[in-house]
Parts: C-alpha cells; sequence; structure tokens
C-alpha cells in the first residue's frame, strides 16, 4: 500500500525507486522531512528516549536514598515484580477496571450517539455542549465530584439511596473493596463515555441512509436494523473506539490517587508504578514495573490488531 | 426528517435528550453546590447548601489557601499554553508536509503519533523523575512542558492532518492563475481554510495538556511549578481537623469554567476536530 495514494492533491503518485527521482521530487521528499522532521523527532525524543532510559534502569538494584548501592540486577526487578502477589493484585485491579468500563461504555455511549444521531434539530447542539462537558473537564475534578457525593461525611448518595439494601446514613462506601472499585468506574465511565459516543456518532454517520430505508421496507424491526445494517457498517469506528479506550482505562491513575491512594487493594499498575518511583524511590522497581506496564499496552495493541483485525488506517479513511 | 415524527415520538426524544443533559451535568451542578456550601454545612448530607455562602471561594482567592491555588493555577495556565503553542506549530509544519507533499515515510510518522498518543504516561515519569532531578529540570516549567509534548503533539498531528487533507488545495493554483502572486494565494485562500482547523486542535490539545495529573504530580514539588490538578490533593481544610471538601470544590468550579466557556463557544468546532482525528467523518 503506498503511502502516497491519499495526497489529495490530484498529483501523480511516484513509486519509481529513489534513483530515478526528478530533481523536483527529491527537493519535495527533502522539504517534506525539514518540514515533518522537528514534530517527529520530538514525539521520539519525549517518549523512545524515557522508555529506553526505564529499561536500562530496570535493570539495576538502585534506591535513590541509598545510591552508593545501586548494582547490576539483570532480571532481577522483574522477577521479583512477577513472584509478587502486589503486582498480580494490580493487574487484577486494572484488568476488572478496565473491562468493566470499556464493556459499560461500549453500550451507554452507543445508546448516548444513537439519542445525538437522531435528535431533533434543535436538540442537537445542545446535546454536543451537554456531552462535551465531561470529556473537557479535568479527570481530578470528576474524581473529587465522585468521591465527596459517595464520602460518608460530605456525600448526599448515602441519603438519597438509604432505601436501598446495604446503604444507611453511615454507609462508610470507600471503607471495602467492591464499593470503592464501584465509585471510581462510575467516575471513569462519566467522564470518558462522551468520547466513545462522539466517535460512534462520527461512525453512525457514515451508515449509508438509503440501506436504513430498503431494510425499513423490507420490513426489518428496529433490532434487525441494528444488528444487521447499521452495527456492521459502522464496524471499524467501534474497534478502533474500544481500542483507544481500552488503552486508556488501562492506564487509569488519577482516580485512584484521589479517590483511594490505592487503599482496600484498590492499586492499579500505573499506581503501583508511582508508588515504587515516586513515594519508595525505588527507581529500579519502579522503572521495571513502568516496562511491564508498556509491554501490556503493546499487547493489548496487538491482541485488538490481530485479533480484532483492527484497522486504524481505514477508519482513518485511508484503507 | 424530524417532521414526519408523531407527537409522542418527540416527546420520546425530548425525553432522552434531557437525560443525556442530566447525566453531562449532573455531577458538575454537584461540585457547584457543594462549593457554595459553609464549612459547618459540608456534612449535611444533601445536595444542595442549607444556604449559600461564597467562603470557599474567598479562602483560596483571598485566605488561607491563596497562594497553593493561584500560583497553581498561574502554572497550568502557562505551563499547559506554551505545550499547546509548540506543539500547534510543530504539526502544522508536520501535517502540512503530510497533506501537500509527496515524502517516504508518511506512515511512519501518523503511526508514531498513534503509539505514543497511547502509551501509558507513568512509563515516562519514572525515568523523567530520576534524569530531571539530575540535570535541575525537576520542578520547573520546562521540566513539564517538555513531558506535556508527549501529550499534546500527537493528537495535534493527528487531528491537523486530517483537518488539512480536507482543504481543497487546487484553489491556490487556482488564485494564482487568476493572477494572485504565491504569497497572496497563500494568505487570501489556503490561511482562511486551514485556521480553523489549527485553531480546533489548539483547543483539543489545550484540554489535554490542562488535565494532566501524572507529570504535575510526579515532577513538581513545590508551588514554583505545581499545577492546579496536582494543587487540589494538597489542599487542606481551615484547620487540621476540617475537610478541604469546601475549598477544592470552589477550585474546581473556577479550574472547569475555561473549559466550559470553550465548549460553550466552540462545540462544533471540538466535535469535529476529535471525530475527524479517529474517524473520517
Amino acid at each position: 500500500m503506498s503511502t502516497t495514494q491519499d495526497v489529495p492533491t490530484g498529483k501523480v503518485t511516484s513509486t519509481a525507486p529513489p534513483a530515478g527521482l526528478s530533481d523536483r521530487a527529491r527537493s519535495e521528499r527533502r522539504l517534506g522531512w525539514w518540514l515533518a522532521g522537528p514534530a517527529f523527532v520530538v514525539m521520539l525524543l519525549v517518549t523512545a528516549y524515557p522508555i529506553a532510559q526505564a529499561f536500562y534502569e530496570s535493570l539495576f538494584k538502585y534506591r535513590l536514598t541509598d545510591p552508593d548501592a545501586r548494582e547490576f540486577n539483570g532480571l532481577g526487578n522483574y522477577a521479583v515484580i512477577l513472584t509478587d502477589g502486589v503486582w498480580w493484585q494490580a493487574v487484577a485491579v486494572t484488568v476488572l477496571i478496565t473491562v468493566i468500563t470499556v464493556a459499560v461504555e461500549a453500550v451507554l455511549g452507543f445508546a448516548l450517539a444513537l439519542v445525538m444521531h437522531r435528535a431533533l434539530s434543535v436538540l442537537r447542539p445542545v446535546l454536543r455542549t451537554a456531552i462535551l462537558v465531561p470529556y473537557a473537564i479535568i479527570t481530578v475534578v470528576s474524581a473529587f465530584a465522585w468521591l465527596y457525593a459517595f464520602d460518608i461525611n460530605t456525600g448526599f448518595v448515602n441519603q438519597w439511596f438509604s432505601w436501598l439494601p446495604g446503604i444507611s446514613e453511615d454507609t462508610n462506601t470507600f471503607g471495602s473493596f467492591g464499593p470503592s472499585v464501584t465509585v471510581i468506574i462510575l467516575s471513569e465511565i462519566w467522564k470518558t463515555t462522551p468520547f466513545i459516543s462522539l466517535l460512534l456518532l462520527a461512525g453512525l454517520a457514515q451508515v449509508p441512509e438509503d440501506l436504513q430505508e430498503a431494510a425499513k421496507v423490507d420490513g426489518a424491526t428496529w433490532w434487525q436494523r441494528m444488528y444487521k445494517v447499521t452495527i456492521p457498517n459502522m464496524k471499524a469506528a467501534i474497534m478502533v473506539a474500544l481500542l483507544f479506550r481500552t488503552l486508556d482505562a488501562f492506564r487509569l491513575f488519577d482516580n485512584v490517587f484521589i479517590m483511594t491512594q490505592g487503599a482496600n487493594n484498590t492499586e492499579v499498575v500505573s499506581f503501583l508504578a508511582y508508588r515504587q518511583t515516586i513515594s519508595r524511590l525505588e527507581i529500579g522497581l519502579g522503572s521495571a514495573v513502568s516496562v511491564l506496564l508498556f509491554l501490556s499496552v503493546v499487547l493489548i495493541s496487538v491482541v485488538f490488531i490481530k485479533l480484532f483485525k483492527v484497522n486504524l488506517a481505514s477508519a482513518r479513511g485511508e484503507g | 426528517m424530524d417532521d414526519q415524527r408523531s407527537t409522542r415520538q418527540k416527546v420520546l426524544w425530548w425525553v432522552a435528550g434531557a437525560a443525556v443533559v442530566v447525566y453531562a451535568l449532573f455531577p458538575v451542578a454537584w461540585i457547584f453546590s457543594l462549593s457554595l456550601k459553609s464549612s459547618a454545612d459540608l456534612g449535611n448530607q444533601q445536595f444542595l447548601p442549607t444556604s449559600v455562602v461564597w467562603e470557599n471561594y474567598e479562602m483560596i482567592l483571598a485566605g488561607d489557601a491563596q497562594s497553593l491555588f493561584l500560583s497553581g493555577l498561574r502554572n497550568s495556565i502557562g505551563v499547559s499554553l506554551i505545550a499547546t503553542f509548540i506543539a500547534v506549530v510543530l504539526s502544522t509544519f508536520c501535517a502540512y508536509a503530510i497533506a501537500r507533499l509527496d515524502f517516504p515515510g508518511k506512515r511512519v510518522i501518523l503511526t508514531t503519533a498513534l503509539a505514543v498518543a497511547i502509551f501509558p504516561v507513568i512509563s515516562i515519569v519514572t525515568p523523567l523523575f530520576n534524569l530531571w532531578r539530575n540535570i535541575g529540570l525537576y520542578d520547573t516549567w520546562p521540566g513539564l512542558i517538555i513531558p506535556y509534548l508527549s501529550l499534546t503533539l500527537p493528537i495535534s498531528i493527528w487531528t491537523l492532518s486530517a483537518f488539512f487533507r480536507q482543504i481543497p488545495w487546487e484553489l491556490e493554483q487556482a488564485a494564482q492563475v487568476d493572477g494572485a502572486t504565491t504569497w497572496q494565494a497563500f494568505r487570501k485562500v489556503i490561511v482562511p481554510l486551514a485556521t480553523p482547523g489549527v485553531f480546533t486542535t489548539a483547543i483539543i490539545s489545550f484540554f489535554i495538556a490542562w488535565n494532566d495529573f501524572v507529570y504535575g504530580i510526579s515532577l513538581t514539588s513545590t508551588e514554583s511549578a505545581r499545577p492546579v490538578p496536582a494543587a487540589l490533593a494538597f489542599f487542606t481544610g481551615a484547620s487540621q481537623f476540617e475537610e478541604p471538601a469546601g475549598a477544592i470544590a470552589a477550585a474546581a468550579v473556577i479550574v472547569t469554567i475555561p473549559v466550559v466557556v470553550l465548549v460553550l463557544l466552540f462545540q462544533r468546532q471540538i466535535v469535529s476536530g476529535l471525530t475527524q482525528g479517529a474517524v473520517k467523518g
């Protein structure tokens, strides 16, 4: 697949080997890299370099408070982490939160997208504006809003839902694992569903209207049209939205930091890396956790792209 | 299409629309309501304050929490704006090249942008924490601006190149045929077409920088660089035994205002920017 096919200038694309390039084509190549190069180099500098550094530091036994004891440890840090229940506990919690949030958001986001897509035209700008507020709000602010709503002292939720079994005025939501994780998930869902729904809305707009009409004429029910026409036609948009959200949920940090600080076994992988590095100054161990987190993200991407055949290029209309 | 619907259907769509608005705004309304409660009222276990007071805003703007909040605000605004500006300038050149010029490696650049966008931020923090301490960038503005580029640059490249692909570049040649000079054609035809895309990209990139917490909490230690989201985690109540909830809520409302204003003014552009970046709409 040539990378030049999608250039909308109507130019004849050159597939000839570089030796056969005209001066003009060669100078265009040079200009292209002069313009695009700085952004590309900066991107690599701020990510590739740190992760390489993290990998290097993960090979050492190194605590900032005791720099003289720094010694090469090979893959020892990884062995320590992978045989420790703390890591697997964090992985399990992260996976749990990721799976629940992404599943709920896919359904809720699709419902929101349908409402926006089919809303009366006077309502559309209002809905768009409202839905952008959670997207644009600071995650920490969202975390505090949900924390204080459920908090035993400042919250109103206990009072409002005291008729439910298990909830009373002095229910301490953040005193145990289940309720804490539930509120973390709620905050996460509230804040990030709008992003999914906007991507799905764009996907919905791509479903040909005449296909819908034809199915309707043929007597297909609403559900049948949904499953046979709408969803298959926006598969690319759905998969891209799910991939983005899965990776985003997997690096969850802000909500956990604000609400629980990892108490009651709610520690997630990002928080574990933070705690090792910044709080305990265990540079070696913290770097190893960071590298493992990075590898997990790579693994998730590969699974999505290979297994579910997500084609990011086709999702951009390039394929 | 709308007029084909029966009254009953219209009512249903209004109800669905209202539900979406309540969903989106309820937590915001709650944090605002919380910010209007007096410290004695914070534990009233109600949604609304018993009586509306502004003491929390006084506390963060003129009182005890002033230095913590206002310095955080200054740092957040400065660092986010500079990181956005650098990202938009670099990505404008980059996206222009991707949309207009024929050179190998375009796909590599776009794929790299995507990979960087999904990169776990905490993996960058660990090595930078150590490095910044050694070279003196820890707890400084540049020490935040540089890693913020990992947040703002990929989304800018991705969004802007989608915008620039849709510009009808032939118009530039057409203007030249009509007698305009190269510079005139660029300034009168291309700049007005490209500006909305650049502007929208700047807004989205600013949101992402403004939202950062991981870098802010990890790479700063004092008020000289700590941004607002990190500063919120350091708020304490008027006395040691009081909840800082009121002050935090007031600060949360203030940092949410610019975001809401931008959304109100530019909702259409933001939606098209977000969706074009990922799915060509």
